[in-house]
């Protein structure tokens, strides 16, 4: 049941701001079973694969909303590669330090984000 | 468009897929942000953002379950009841003006930025070995 209720949440959160709800998806499996969590972490990117897939097919149906295939592409791509060096330091080192650099970027972000 | 802003999205792109691998999440947080700066307009930027999501996690899930950190059974009950939810969430993001679905993105990065922030003095769950 919990998992079902993670799935709702996490499936809402991901369509409505256009992210894959694994800031949800990972700390609830964390604290709702024993997985875990370095599992909890490639659980919720096999789960997100489902979700995305859905909130692309859903958004590319919706009548005035573009899903934009060569800009998904542009970040897209490089994300990947990305994301197989963030999963191989993972397994290597705490990730302890690089978590307060992402959190001064993704800072910098929102106050470029809220400039009118 | 200049160059500049093509190399920035690239970098974010990578960036995105860094977060990814690390802690579990798709990229998004980082995708609508780089394809605002594109040009794109919110609504379109978070449906982009969810095509460009799929490389990303299936890179990634392809090198957890390497390390053998997949759950399938959770993995697929998790994401297909998370069906239901997107349908929602595409009904609502549609409903709402774009300048508030900005301003309510805005104030999750902050949030994530915070609990990230927070994460950093905890003694990490994710450390090597964990």
């Amino acid at each position: 049941m919990p998992l079902v209720l993670i799935g709702l949440v996490a499936g809402l959160f991901s369509a409505l701001f256009g992210v894959g709800g694994g800031i949800l998806i990972v700390p609830l499996l964390i604290l709702a079973t024993e997985i875990p969590a370095r599992c909890a972490t490639g659980t919720s990117l096999a789960a997100i694969g489902i979700t995305a897939l859905a909130g692309t097919i859903l958004y590319a149906f919706e009548g005035g909303v573009d899903v934009d295939v060569g800009y998904a592409a542009l970040v897209g791509l490089p994300a990947a590669v990305g994301a197989v060096a963030g999963t191989t330091i993972q397994q290597r080192v705490p990730v302890r330090a690089l978590s307060l650099g992402f959190a001064a970027l993704l800072a910098g972000v929102a106050v470029w984000l809220l400039l009118p | 468009m200049s160059a500049g802003t093509v190399a920035a999205a690239i970098l974010l792109g990578f960036a995105a897929g860094l977060l990814a691998g690390l802690f579990g999440v798709g990229g998004g947080i980082l995708f609508v942000p780089a394809l605002l700066g594109l040009g794109l307009g919110q609504l379109d930027a978070e449906a982009t953002s969810l095509l460009a999501i799929l490389p990303t996690v299936i890179a990634g899930t392809w090198r957890q379950r390497r390390y053998g950190n997949v759950r399938w059974r959770v993995a697929l009950l998790v994401g297909f009841t998370s069906i239901l939810g997107v349908q929602a969430g595409v009904v609502i993001a549609t409903a709402l003006s774009e300048d508030l679905l900005r301003r309510l993105f805005a104030v999750l990065v902050l949030g994530v930025a915070a609990h990230l922030a927070w994460r950093a003095r905890q003694p990490t769950p994710y450390a090597a070995g964990a």
